[in-house]
Parts: structure tokens; C-alpha cells; sequence
């Protein structure tokens, strides 16, 4: 059996197997964290124990092995999952071993993503049914074979915490005693499951079972793989999208003791060598001459520009009520306004990396990725490999955000390794990461809104233009120009608008790659739709909680978490002066949110987010200690985001670099969150990108209040809010 | 160059430049991967380690500026009281999501605890506000040192 924390496999010159199992076992948790096991290793594990279906794997010896098919990337998911499981097999969480899946697009297909991916906050609903049902087939399984071999009938054999029970005669079998057993047995045609009456672990705080390795610095990342023979490497990319280097002169970074080699690409160099100290300094040492290419040129301002223009004209249809022209040229009064945000860069705290021992026959790659089967895909077309030959092992991620769906750094990892003798580890420097990200994109979005001569909103035109990632991605989720990712909370408002169209115009920028972000299209939609909603109240003199509760008559449940949210924060108590509240009201991820943010906004335009109320219905929960980790964390992404949140391109270049230039909110600016949760036995939605996208239009309605000024661009502007009032 | 430094209570052996940082001499010429690399540049602190019990970044930090001190990383950190408490702390508060700043946080937590028992929310802000956490567990890190401060109050 696999066990990450002797990190077998790999070279570990000061760190003995004795000492880092006495480190790991010093933090107290029977929880061991296993590396995905080479396939010839997974197979001689897998000799001697039950193993009826891709998640569950049972030893004689009692070894409880549960293969994780989504990612852990902060989010919760190896234990949420774990818990689904247990549930139904019947075991505690505690002396369980979790495994990293290994590609594999058909055992571990997400379900509602049709690829093995993690994101999109939907792991739990995609493991809702499938891993209950693994972990009830295994323990029908188990049932059957303790009955057979007392000669009873399995309805009369309850399973409980890790043994099968007869009570009649009470005889009792222990997991380990049954595994050969129970895995000679049909794996049951039926799997029936437990009514939420009956769920023991569901629902529970359970402790992470990530947490110990976390502490204690054992857990190991993709950046922490230490094949034997490592050798270290750093790059330099073209600083502009689509050039390409023209000269580089390595004559001193060649010099720099501990420095092996120099690798040329295209539009890239790396420096290898001993450690990744000499392979900066190296790297530092080039003298590189870029091409710069056709996006020498380009810049944020000529991208917002194309994108205004774009929405000019008529884009796709994405959702259509009712006939919002008529109603709008009828409309007694109207506002119009234009929206937009900007690129953003994932800044994953894990800098990318990838480490790649590629051999004239094979490759093995070492990273933390949300889509390993993606990764062994094109890792194995750059190396011209056949995909079975490409072993992927995939680690623990030190931050996603959508990052991690790509397998961009792990093709040029690969690139490099053609030109390496031996494992070659490939580390991002920040600045290369933040510089060669690919960046949630920019959108821009013209929207107007009609009333009635009594105040009722009539009519509701948004269209927007902005890039497709799904079309890249996901290819067959883009259908009819239209994709599910991009529209996400700009249509199928909670709002009773009986006229209503959206358009989405798509543009790709140039020279400028996009990607998934955490909450991506509601990222920016729900700053637009719950912006411009605050707007409407504004508009027809309306408390802006009252205004959007009289619109929620077809949404009790998200009428339900705006009450609460607005209760929590005591909304329309008196603040000091400057000091404001604001509400945003989100449907997304299939989870009801409503967040109430209360800000002050000092002389000199500085805004402080002090406080934030979260109320959440995201159905079912598995674990309410997850959900409030995900809303507080989410909520500061988001607030980072709309705080400080701007990548901006000049003469075709990023021009933040590393965190002083990209900010991120720290511990002294961080406001206390505070989660409020409606329980209910509806299915479970998602939560982990929720927090995100409904703080940052509750900040900005927040700062109306506080001072008057709107903001229609993120982030916000400190030099807009100083000479307000 | 060679140099002899003190490692956890133990005198390791490196052949490097003088102007290496620490950091990678740790992570990749010892192996010691629990220290972080994160920015390059002391403003993130998730390669926080102590030099004679001072919170240090060890990405700006030469070796041959090191000398005779004491490097205590996050691999042994729990041997001493404060870090034993802020460990503890941290999983009873559940803090932890990725996890990959919170070596750097935990030693920096561990400096503080050990210099300010009983610190206010302004020294938490002072002492940790150079450790950026992206997954924002902010609120759970101001709680876990609270908790350990209290536990180092009560003995525990």
C-alpha cells in the first residue's frame, strides 16, 4: 500500500522515511494521505482485498482505501466525500485512507461535467448519488458474504462502524474478516439508499481529514515531488501573448555554479539546475532578445473598447421573456448603464509547477491538477507519446480557483523535458505566473431597465460581450453561441421580471488567454445583475432589500436567505457617517445566497469591508463546518477581488508581477464573515464559488450607501470615492 | 561554497553559492519540503521559518547570512510549547483549506505566541498580516491564536 507521508518513491536526502512518519504520526490522526499508486503497485495492492467498484477499497489486513475522484484543493472535498461513502458503508472517518484518482475519464468522470474534472463547485452534487451507491453496494456486498457464511438471511444482518452484525445470535464479522469474501459476490443490481432521516455522518461537523498533514508541513503538493535524480528548472516565457524569442545570450547564466543547462523554446527559456536558487540566479544571468509578435501593441483600453463596440450590435439570445422592447419603449422611466471587470489572475498561493521524468517510451508527471485525465492528455501529445504511456500522479493543490484545469504548464514542462536527461522539475517563478496566467475574462456588459409609471420594473436588456472558455475548454457545452458557464447568474434571475432578454456577444480578446476563475461567468454576472438591481431601487426610491423582496414571489427560497441575511445584519440600523450597507441576492451554483456587506469608506477614498452577514441555502449539507470555510473564504476572494482584483496589459504585457503589484487581502484587512445556514432535505447545491461572486456587487451597493458614488467598474477606485458627499 | 549551518538541532553540510536563499536550500538541496515557496520576495510569508526563534523569510534570506544561528522549520516546530499549542489550535479551529500557506502562518503564529502570550487583535494583525492566505481563512487563524494563547494561559 501507497503511503505519501515516507513519500516513497522519491529521494528524500535529509528527511528519513523514521523521521517524517514521526513528524506525521506526532500530529495525531490515523489518516494517511496516499499518492495515487503506480499501476503496477495498485494492482499487487489490490491482491487480497474487495474492491467493488473504482472508490472502495477494502484489505483483509482492514485496510479501508477510498479513491478521491474530485480534487482537494482547499474546498472540502476529501472529506465531504469521504462522508458520503461512510455513510452508507457504514464506517467512521477516522483510520481511512484516501487515495488520489489516477486519469482515468471513465472511471472518474464528474457527471455533470462529462469530464474528470473538479470545479464549477458541483463535486458534491456530482458525487451525491454515484459515491452514496459505492459505498452501499460495497456494504450490501459485505452483508451477503457475513450472511452466507452464517447460513441467515442478509435482512436480518445490519452493518455497523466497520463490522456486520447478527444480533439474534449475535455474531459479528469485521470488514477485514469478510473482504475475500464479499468479493466473490455480484455486485448488487440494486442500491437502495438511506433516507436523510437516517444519515449519521451527513449533516455533522466533521473534522478535515487533510488537516494533519497541513500543520505539520508533511502534506505533499505537486511542487514538493522529489523523483530520485531531480533536477530543478525556472523559465522565462515571451513577456508579450504569441511572440517568440529571438536571441538569448547564456554565457553568464551558464557560469552561475549549480546551473546545467540552458533549454531554448519558441517563445520561452528555462534554466536547469542543482536547486531552483542557482535556476533563478541562472535565469537572472540571460540576456534574451524577444520577438515581440502581433499583440506588441495591445492594451486593456483597446480590449474594453472592442468589447463596447461588440455590444452594439445584437449578440445570441440567451434567455428571452415576455417582449422587453415593446415593454421598454412603453416604459415610463428607464436607466441604462454600462458594466464591466476586468482580468484577473488566479495568484494560486502553490506557484505553477510541474515536475516530468520523460523517457524515449514513457513518461511519468508529478502536479496538482483539477483535471489530471486532461493533463495526461496533452502532456502525451506534446511528448508524442501514446496517453496510456503518460503516468500522471496527482498531489494535493495548493490552491485552484480554476487554475488548475488547465494543463497549459504541464505541456511546457513536457516541452522542456524533451531537452532533459532525468526528472526535471519546472517551477513558475510569481511573476511568471501572474504574467503568463490565464485570466478570468474581461466583460463588458450594456444594460438597461424600464419601469411603470408606478415604479414596477417592466422591462430588463442586458447584453454582453466577453470570451467564451467553455468553447475552448468544453467544446461540446458550447451549443448555438451560447454557453452555460458564461450566462450563469445574468439569466435565470430569482427576479419576477415579466420582460426580459439576455444577449451574450462573444469576443475573444487577442493575445490575451482566459480561463476559468473561481465563480467564472457569476464572477461577473451577479456584480452586473445585483448592482444594477440596487440601481433600480435607487431609481424609484426604494429600500434595497423591499425592492428586490417584492420581485422574489416565484423564489421562496431565495426570499428566504435575503430575509434572514438582512435580519443578521440588522439592516437599516443607523451607521456613523460613511458607512454603508449593501445587499446581494445570488442565484448560482445551484445555492440561494444573500450577503450583506458593511463598509466605510475614509476621507481619502480607502474602502474597509468591516463586516459581512451570509445567509445560504445550498439544500442538503454534508458538512455546515465546510460551508462556512467556503463562504468566509469566498468571501474574501471575492472581496479581494473587488478591493484590489486587476490584471492590466501594456504594449501586449501584464503589468502587475507578484503580490505587491497584484494585491491580496491580508490578515489585517480581512472582515469578520458570518455564515447563517437554512436547513433543508432539498439536494445539495454547490458552495464553494458562492461567496465570491455575491460579495463583490454587496461591497459595491455597500459603498453607494456609504457615499452615493456607483461603481460600474471593478475594482473599486479609491479616487471616485474621496471627494463623494 | 560550503556551509555548515544548524537545521532543527541538527548541523547540516551545503555546497552553494553564498547569496542562496535559505528556502532552497531546505526545499531542494535538503528536501525539507514543508517550508513554501511563494512569491520570492517577503511578501507573502508562506516560506516563513525562525532564525534564533525571529519569524524570517527564508526566500530573501542568503545562506552565508545564516552563520551560527538557530533555522527552527515548520517539520519541527511543533516541538516547541507555542508551536505544540499553535498546532493544536489550528486543528481544533479547523483553519486549514489548502493549506499551502499555512506552514509559512503557523511559524509566524508560533513567533508571536512566543514573544506576546496574550496578544490583542492589533499584535495578530501586526505579526500576520505578512502572510497572505488566498483561500481566506483569515478568521479562522485569528481565532485558532486566540485559542492558543488561552490554552498557553491555562497551562495546556
Amino acid at each position: 500500500m501507497s503511503d505519501v507521508l515516507s513519500r516513497s518513491g522519491e529521494s528524500g536526502p535529509s528527511l528519513s522515511r523514521r523521521s517524517f512518519l514521526a513528524v506525521s504520526s506526532a500530529a495525531g490522526s490515523g489518516l494517511l494521505l496516499g499518492l495515487t499508486l503506480p499501476a503496477g503497485r495498485a494492482e499487487a495492492a489490490s491482491a487480497g482485498s474487495f474492491a467493488p467498484n473504482a472508490f472502495v477499497r477494502i484489505g483483509s489486513d482492514g485496510t479501508v482505501v477510498l479513491t478521491m475522484p474530485y480534487v482537494e484543493m482547499g474546498q472540502g472535498t476529501y472529506t465531504a466525500i469521504p462522508m458520503l461513502i461512510a455513510e452508507e458503508l457504514e464506517i467512521g472517518l477516522n483510520d481511512i485512507r484516501l487515495e488520489h484518482a489516477p486519469p482515468n475519464e471513465k472511471l472518474y468522470v464528474n457527471p455533470l461535467l462529462g469530464v474528470q474534472a473538479t470545479g464549477n463547485s458541483n463535486a458534491v452534487r456530482g458525487a451525491w448519488k454515484p459515491l452514496r451507491e459505492a459505498g452501499a453496494a460495497a456494504r450490501i456486498m459485505l452483508v451477503g458474504a457475513a450472511a452466507k457464511r452464517w447460513g441467515v438471511d442478509p435482512a436480518t444482518c445490519r452493518a455497523e462502524n466497520g463490522r456486520v452484525l447478527h444480533d439474534a445470535s449475535q455474531r459479528r464479522l469485521t470488514y477485514a474478516e469478510l473482504a475475500l469474501e464479499a468479493a466473490s459476490l455480484p455486485v448488487p443490481a440494486s442500491i437502495p439508499l438511506k433516507p436523510a432521516s437516517a444519515f449519521k455522518l451527513i449533516g455533522t461537523p466533521a473534522k478535515r481529514l487533510d488537516t494533519a498533514g497541513k500543520v505539520n508541513g508533511t502534506a505533499v503538493y505537486g511542487i514538493d515531488a522529489r523523483p530520485p535524480g531531480l533536477k530543478f528548472a525556472t523559465l522565462a516565457q515571451c513577456p508579450v501573448f504569441g511572440g517568440r524569442l529571438k536571441h538569448v545570450d547564456d554565457t553568464a547564466a551558464k557560469a552561475v555554479s549549480g546551473v546545467r543547462q540552458i533549454v531554448r523554446l519558441d517563445d520561452a527559456v528555462a534554466v536547469v539546475a542543482d536547486h531552483m536558487g542557482a535556476a533563478k540566479k541562472g535565469l537572472a544571468a540571460l540576456v534574451i532578445e524577444w520577438d515581440d509578435g502581433p499583440n506588441a501593441a495591445l492594451s486593456t483600453q483597446a480590449i474594453a473598447d472592442d468589447l463596447g463596440n461588440a455590444t452594439l450590435k445584437p449578440g445570441t439570445v440567451a434567455q428571452l421573456i415576455g417582449e422587453p422592447d415593446k415593454a421598454m419603449a412603453q416604459a415610463a422611466t428607464r436607466i441604462d448603464a454600462i458594466y464591466e471587470v476586468p482580468f484577473l489572475a488566479h495568484a494560486t498561493m502553490e506557484p505553477m509547477n510541474c515536475t516530468v521524468h520523460l523517457r524515449q517510451d514513457a513518461c511519468d508527471i508529478w502536479i496538482g491538477s483539477q483535471a489530471v485525465a486532461r493533463v495526461q492528455a496533452m502532456a502525451a501529445k506534446a511528448a508524442g507519446l501514446p496517453v496510456e504511456k503518460v503516468a500522471v500522479h496527482n498531489h494535493l493543490i495548493g490552491g485552484g480557483f480554476g487554475r488548475r484545469l488547465e494543463a497549459d504548464g504541464a505541456v511546457r514542462a513536457v516541452e522542456i523535458a524533451k531537452q532533459v536527461d532525468g526528472p526535471v522539475k519546472v517551477v513558475w517563478t510569481r511573476e511568471e505566473d501572474i504574467q503568463h496566467d490565464m485570466y478570468r475574462p474581461y466583460w463588458l456588459d450594456r444594460i438597461s431597465a424600464g419601469f411603470d409609471d408606478k415604479g414596477r420594473p417592466v422591462a430588463w436588456i442586458n447584453r454582453f460581450a466577453g470570451p467564451s472558455v467553455i468553447a475552448r475548454w468544453l467544446p461540446p457545452a458550447f451549443q448555438n453561441g451560447l454557453d452555460p458557464d458564461s450566462t450563469e447568474a445574468a439569466i435565470d434571475l430569482p427576479y419576477d421580471l415579466p420582460n426580459f432578454r439576455v444577449e451574450f456577444v462573444r469576443r475573444e480578446p487577442p493575445g490575451i488567454p482566459t480561463a476559468f476563475w473561481r465563480s467564472v461567468g457569476p464572477s461577473h454576472n451577479v456584480f452586473v445583475t445585483e448592482s444594477f438591481t440596487d440601481e433600480m431601487a435607487a431609481a424609484v426610491k426604494q429600500d434595497a432589500v423591499a425592492f428586490r423582496r417584492s420581485l422574489l414571489g416565484k423564489s421562496p427560497r431565495a426570499r428566504a436567505v435575503l430575509d434572514l441575511a438582512a435580519e443578521k445584519a440588522g439592516w437599516g440600523a443607523a451607521l456613523p457617517e460613511r458607512h454603508g450597507r449593501g445587499v446581494a441576492l445570488q442565484h448560482a451554483f445551484a445555492s440561494d445566497l444573500a450577503v450583506v456587506a458593511e463598509v466605510e469608506v475614509a476621507v481619502d477614498g480607502t474602502v474597509r469591508v468591516r463586516r459581512v452577514v451570509c445567509a445560504i441555502d445550498c439544500g442538503t449539507v454534508v458538512n455546515p463546518d465546510t460551508v462556512e470555510a467556503q463562504l468566509q473564504g469566498g468571501v474574501i476572494f471575492g472581496a479581494t477581488a473587488a478591493l484590489y482584483g486587476e490584471v492590466t496589459i501594456r504594449q501586449g504585457r501584464v503589468e502587475q508581477t507578484n503580490f505587491d503589484s497584484y494585491q491580496i487581502m491580508r490578515m489585517n484587512e480581512a472582515p469578520a464573515v458570518e455564515v447563517h445556514i437554512v436547513k433543508n432535505t432539498e439536494p445539495p447545491g454547490g458552495i464553494g464559488e458562492t461567496g465570491t461572486s455575491a460579495i463583490v456587487p454587496a461591497i459595491a451597493n455597500a459603498i453607494f450607501a456609504a457615499t452615493g458614488t456607483r461603481l460600474r467598474k471593478m475594482p473599486v477606485q479609491a479616487n471616485l470615492l474621496k471627494a463623494a458627499r | 561554497m560550503l556551509f555548515s549551518i544548524n537545521i532543527n538541532g541538527e548541523r547540516r553540510r551545503v555546497d552553494v553559492d553564498d547569496d542562496t536563499p535559505l528556502l532552497w536550500v531546505l526545499r531542494d538541496v535538503l528536501g525539507m519540503t514543508g517550508t513554501k515557496f511563494g512569491c520570492g520576495a517577503a511578501l507573502c510569508g508562506a516560506c516563513t521559518v525562525h532564525i534564533d526563534g525571529v519569524a524570517t523569510r527564508s526566500c530573501v534570506t542568503p545562506i552565508d547570512s545564516v552563520g551560527t544561528s538557530q533555522v527552527t522549520t515548520i517539520e519541527t516546530i511543533g516541538e516547541t510549547p507555542a508551536g505544540a499549542r499553535i498546532q493544536k489550535a489550528w486543528l481544533e479551529r479547523e483553519v486549514v483549506q489548502c493549506g499551502y500557506c499555512q506552514s509559512g502562518q503557523i511559524m509566524s503564529a508560533t513567533a508571536l505566541l512566543s514573544q506576546n502570550p496574550n496578544p490583542s487583535d492589533a499584535d495578530i494583525d501586526d505579526a500576520m498580516s505578512g502572510n497572505i492566505c488566498r483561500c481566506g481563512t483569515y478568521p479562522r487563524i485569528r481565532a485558532a491564536i486566540k485559542l492558543a494563547a488561552q490554552s498557553g494561559r491555562q497551562g495546556g
